[in-house]
């Protein structure tokens, strides 16, 4: 048996390692792959034309964005934004904990876009973070500073990261049953999203309790392990 | 019975009204992408592979043209946005709620109902489905209530749209070469390879190995969504799932959560470790993967000890 089809997955890691456009290395590959495998040049575009076809339903996902878009010209981010405003006179590790909270919930709900570092953390977040430990500890140095506002932005990404994979209707998640089911082994959203379940809890453990010892870590007035 | 052919046809409708929108703002590269797109949606299963083959190259040509833009359509400004977020309150959110609770709901009614014997819905496709019904149901009710402009929903859907770009279809484009990996036989191959390398039986290192790579692979492309059709097809599905009867759907949501796990450990996912430290001023450009690392390791050891507990021993 000969390697050489194995040529493909070295493709897709070198051509994203090198940011070529994504959707070019991944053709690349897909069509590197087929060949390599002794398939003919138009036996292999028929490849993949039937498997783009096959695997439709993964962006049918994008019709919910009119409803998304209707609901933002509404003010939905600024609603948002006020809902984390009300957090304002929490001390610094509970203001996370909690944004930790809503980011995953919301994400796991579909609505990962009412967070992120422009909507959320930049005006918001790592404002209060700011001001919230500033009240508990006092003056804080500049570098305390940087270090709640990256905080404040490692939370948004955790709580996003392991929230949106809850959504059965998410990229991620209709990928895995893409690739399983094209090799023969039939998946529901469902049940993917259901096995996110135990990381999203372990993940708000983990994030959680870091973030209350980071906080009692400034009152002692060094944060460790920032460097 | 609803399919999921009625689901692409709604799809390409929705897709074919941004590639018009896109052709009357003169943005004819983002025309000619979803005008692509929505014919895949609508006519896909009566064109021949061959046919389907031209039609992903021709998205690829376009993608790499560098050419499709952001829309900027009339919409509202941000005080107003402000003033309506206040009127309107968390009502706002009900909309947004309606489409995932119409899904796990229905998808709950129709398996342990008598509902599902009515056939009603494609089986094992029904909770996509649902998530269409809740899609239309949930914009009725918003068009309804809020009643905007009859163009407004196709053009912020738009504006969203044309944001994300190209990158919209690469979950589809990463699933397809994993279709194409299982024709080339590279399952075999690597389970040939990797029986040959890891001692054999030994599960618990091989699930530490898929966790490893899949993380590893996300941190040099900086994308797990990449790195995952490369180790399903590397490992998980060729020796975790057939040779060691793991239980597939741990292993598929257990990898790509490991993947997550890399994500926060690099600085190639520039939108999510590097644009904030921009935003957020940071003088060091590594300081919010700084702060992820240490949530970012022992999640990854807890992510992989809940795929070797949840498809090997329970």
């Amino acid at each position: 048996m000969t390697l050489w089809p194995l040529l493909g997955i070295v493709m897709v890691i070198a051509g994203f390692a090198l940011r070529l456009n994504p959707l070019l290395v991944v053709v690349c590959s897909a069509l590197a792959t087929g060949l390599l495998a002794g398939l003919e040049p138009l036996a292999v575009v028929a490849a993949l034309g039937k498997a783009f076809n096959d695997n439709r339903y993964i962006s049918v996902t994008w019709i919910i964005l009119p409803l998304i878009g209707l609901l933002e010209r509404h003010g939905l981010q600024q609603r948002a934004q006020s809902l984390v405003r009300t957090l304002r006179g929490a001390s610094l590790g509970r203001l996370l904990v909690a944004y930790l909270a809503f980011r995953q919930i919301t994400s796991a709900l579909g609505m990962k876009d009412i967070g992120g570092h422009a909507q959320t953390v930049r005006p918001l977040v790592a404002p209060m973070a700011e001001a919230a430990a500033a009240q508990t500890h006092g003056d804080l140095s500049a570098e305390q500073r940087e270090q709640i506002r990256a905080m404040a932005a490692a939370t948004d990404n955790v709580g996003l990261f392991f929230g949106e994979d809850i959504f059965f209707a998410i990229a991620s998640i209709l990928l895995i049953q893409g690739v399983f089911e094209s090799a023969g082994h039939a998946l529901t959203p469902l049940q993917l999203s259901l096995w996110a379940v135990p990381s999203a809890l372990c993940a708000f453990a983990i994030h959680g309790s870091r973030l209350l010892r980071f906080d009692r870590r400034l009152g002692r007035g060094g944060t460790g392990g920032g460097q | 019975m609803i399919t999921y052919a009625a689901l692409y046809t709604l799809a390409g409708l929705v897709f074919g009204t941004w590639a018009l929108l896109s052709l009357r703002g003169g943005r004819w590269a983002n025309a000619a992408f979803w005008g692509l797109l929505a014919t895949s949606f609508l006519a896909g299963d009566h064109m021949s592979d061959l046919a389907n083959g031209a039609l992903v190259l021709g998205l690829v040509a376009l993608a790499a043209s560098d050419r499709l833009r952001r829309s900027t359509p009339a919409t509202t400004g941000p005080a107003e946005r402000q003033d309506l977020s206040e009127r309107l309150g968390n009502r706002l959110f009900l909309p947004a709620l309606i489409v995932p609770l119409t899904a796990v709901c229905g998808t709950l009614a129709y398996t342990y109902t008598p509902l599902g014997r009515t056939g009603l819905l494609e089986a094992r496709h029904e909770t996509l489905i649902l998530f269409g019904i809740g899609v239309v149901v949930a914009l009725a009710t918003t068009l309804a209530w809020l009643r905007p402009p009859p163009i407004a929903a196709a053009e912020e859907g738009g504006r969203l749209l044309d944001s994300i770009g190209w990158a919209a279809i690469m979950p589809q484009m990463l699933a397809a070469l994993g279709a194409v990996f299982a024709l080339a036989g590279i399952g075999p191959l690597i389970g040939g390879q990797a029986g040959s390398v890891i001692p054999p039986g030994s599960v618990l290192l091989t699930v530490v190995v898929y966790g490893l790579g899949m993380a590893l692979f996300t941190m040099v492309m900086g994308n797990a969504f990449a790195a995952f059709p490369v180790m399903a097809a590397a490992i998980g599905i060729p020796v975790l799932v057939e040779q060691y009867g793991g239980h597939a759907a741990v292993i598929g949501a257990g990898g790509m959560l490991a993947g997550f796990c890399g994500t926060l450990l690099t600085p190639m996912a520039a939108n999510y470790n590097i644009v904030p430290a921009a935003l957020l001023e940071l003088r060091d450009p590594h300081g919010v993967i700084r702060q992820q690392a240490g949530t970012a390791l022992p999640l990854w050891v807890c992510t992989v000890a809940i795929i070797y507990v949840g498809a090997f021993v329970l």
